[in-house]
């Protein structure tokens, strides 16, 4: 059985929905967002993911129609939407606060956008029931978002932002005010929300964690700028820059001088004396240029022995533990004061456990395990 | 045990000397009758007669000035002008006040004390001397007329001094920051991406004023109405300094009464009946800040 894969960012035939083309955005001498290029394609779970002030809810709030690009231009499906107001776009927001209508009842909230729209009495009635229904509030519809819990808040905006069946949907940290437990069970019911719906979803996040669980395509942003846009498991495997290794997930990044070897991979020589870490890339680097070595602590083994055949194979030192329960993260430091983090899942219980503070032990990992970039 | 009784107690005594007696006194000055001498009603309390003194004390209070209130005009005249004449400042003061306090709202963080200031301001100045100072403004002579006929704008003098329009400019005047600080504290609390939502929901920016703002100011706009219509009611200085002859207002008529007639019995009876009459309104009040409250 062959599964149909969603990415039409792929199909050259395909028209995307959302497009940003050379959009900048400027307040005084301060630019939110540089010459961003991007197209969004319909039925999308696109992230915005980047630290604080990296223009991620900018880009958001131009295309919800609050801010207005200084330069360049956004279409969605087609229309520039340089003069549309936000209250004539088929584009509905997820408030970051929910923003909920404290003086108006779950039911009022949700119907709220359904009539300013000149629907019929009954026709928005079955819609706002099909709302609740949606986000399982029913029980609640008659009570006002304070006598409700941050959860069912979090449905009600969604519920409301959803009703007037938007093409675009926009998400501002939809989950942030959520406890850990409630956020993850949040995520799934999001994405199945989206697939029942068939909206295009825009989301707007720090979290990486977040923003790989329930994206179709992660574009991790800096200053300003889109750094990387991929599909969740490349943008973790195959990050195109430290910037991004960093930012998505843990990682050791190694700096050394590159050499080409003969099986189409690096030799990166990171310490006097040290063998140089060899690995395979479809980078292509000048001899003797600067590189760094990402390595996902989770793609490196830990044994007492050296292992027999192992591509990169290096001796340190445990200097610290980090006990996560089904996990371990050991930090150990090789020769010459590198640290680099090592984990290991506990298959066995902690009285039983293998290795302690100043073992010394063997790293090694494989030829393809690292990536090696060039920035 | 004892503590917390005593400290319960300090309002309530609070409230007994210098509400309750005074009233209970006003109110027996109320059901006397008036008499030439010092004080100028009758009956006095006659202690040293006893039981007897006490009972003859009590027979002889009745209800003859409440029903004198209804026999002539005047009274319900003077207390219906007055509840038109507070109403309608009410009106203008929050027609006034809104869009101050949504100003002071909008301004940018760093200058809102400096307005709270401004408008807080004039309560440093004795509130006789502003009310005069509006005598010169508003008179025919004075700097208004003299603004106006300067620019060429009239040809001859307004009158305003000593008119109805006199009265409800100068109550306005007078009350416009306890209508302005409660709209401002409610709009000032007024979360800004409400507005947002609104307008992503399909509202143009002025339904969703009407749909947001306005609705979540009702508080304010209660507390602040409520806060101009009370005083406004048993207004005294400004009527008599600034209103004519024609201004009717309970508050000038319970003077005249007092000073001029030196009817303390009738003039206790009107008291009486306009303490009756702005309960019903501060009851109101109290249920709204309550309700606020709940809210919250």
């Amino acid at each position: 059985m062959t599964l149909d894969v969603f990415a039409p960012w792929e199909d050259p035939t395909e028209k995307p929905l959302i497009q940003f083309k050379g959009v900048t955005k400027r307040y005084g001498s301060f630019t939110a967002i540089d010459n961003l290029t991007q197209d969004i394609y319909a039925r999308e779970f696109f992230a915005l993911l980047g630290p604080s002030g990296c223009g991620k809810t900018t880009m958001m709030r131009m295309l919800a129609g609050f801010e207005t690009p200084t330069e360049g231009q956004i279409l969605i499906a087609g229309q520039d939407m340089a003069a549309v107001p936000p209250n004539e776009r088929a584009v509905n927001m997820m408030f970051q606060s929910y923003a909920l209508f404290p003086h108006l009842s779950i039911w009022d909230n949700i119907a709220f956008g359904l009539r300013r729209m000149k629907m019929p009495k009954a026709q928005i009635e079955e819609r706002v029931e099909d709302m609740l229904r949606l986000t399982r509030m029913t029980q609640f519809s008659r009570r006002k978002p304070h006598q409700v819990s941050g959860g069912q808040r979090q449905r009600v905006a969604l519920a409301r932002s959803l009703a007037r069946a938007p093409k675009l949907l926009l998400l501002d940290e939809p989950l942030g005010a959520l406890d850990k437990k409630l956020r993850e069970e949040t995520q799934f019911e999001l994405m199945d929300i989206q697939e029942k719906t068939g909206t295009t979803f825009v989301i707007v996040t720090h979290d990486q964690e977040e923003a790989m669980t329930v994206a179709s395509r992660v574009a991790v942003m800096d200053h300003g700028k889109i750094i990387q846009v991929s599909t969740p498991p490349k943008i973790y495997e195959e990050p195109n820059s430290v910037y991004v290794a960093d930012f998505i997930g843990d990682v050791n990044i190694i700096e050394g001088a590159a050499h080409k070897t003969s099986d189409d991979g690096y030799d990166i020589k990171w310490a006097e004396g040290q063998e140089p870490i060899h690995a395979k890339t479809t980078a292509v680097l000048n001899e003797g240029q600067k590189a760094f070595v990402a390595l996902r602590p989770e793609k490196i083994s830990i044994a007492e022995e050296k292992p027999e055949g192992a591509v990169n194979a290096v001796k340190g030192k445990i200097i610290d533990i980090g006990y996560l329960g089904n996990i371990s993260t050991y930090h150990v430091e090789l020769p010459g004061g590198v640290m680099v983090k090592a984990q290991a899942t506990n298959t066995r219980r902690l009285s039983r456990r293998n290795f302690s503070w100043e073992d010394e032990v063997w790293l090694s990992w494989t030829l393809t395990a690292a990536s090696v970039l060039e920035r | 045990m004892m503590r917390r009784l005593f400290l319960i107690s300090v309002p309530y005594l609070w409230l007994l000397a210098l509400f309750l007696i005074p009233f209970v006194i006003v109110l027996k000055i109320a059901l006397s009758d008036t008499a030439l001498s010092i004080p100028p009603y009758t009956p006095q309390i006659d202690i040293s007669a006893g039981w007897e003194g006490l009972k003859g004390f009590f027979a002889a209070l009745d209800m003859e000035n409440f029903v004198w209130l209804t026999e002539d005009d005047l009274y319900w005249k003077a207390y219906v002008s007055s509840l038109k004449i507070a109403t309608i400042s009410t009106l203008l003061a929050l027609l006034v006040g809104y869009p101050i306090a949504y100003g002071m709202a909008q301004a940018p963080q760093e200058w809102r004390a400096t307005l709270m200031m401004l408008i807080i301001l004039p309560f440093w100045t004795s509130f006789l001397i502003r009310v005069y100072a509006w005598m010169g403004i508003l008179s025919q002579e004075g700097l208004l007329n003299q603004l106006l006929m300067g620019l060429g704008l009239i040809s001859d003098p307004l009158i305003i001094l000593n008119t109805n329009t006199a009265v409800y400019i100068g109550i306005v005047y007078t009350y416009l920051p306890f209508m302005i600080l409660p709209i401002y504290s409610a709009l000032e609390k007024l979360d800004a991406s409400l507005l947002e939502a609104a307008e992503d929901l399909g509202c143009s920016r002025f339904k969703a004023f009407w749909l947001v703002t306005i609705p979540l100011s009702k508080g304010g706009i209660i507390a602040g109405s409520f806060l101009v219509f009370i005083p406004a009611i048993g207004e005294f200085v400004i009527p008599s300094l600034l209103g004519g002859s024609s201004t009717l207002m309970i508050g000038k008529v319970l003077w005249e009464e007092f000073f001029s007639n030196r009817d303390w019995p009738v003039a206790a009876a009107v008291a009486v009946v306009l303490l009756l009459i702005l309960i019903i309104p501060i009851i109101l009040f109290q249920r709204n800040e309550q309700k606020q409250r709940e809210a919250e």
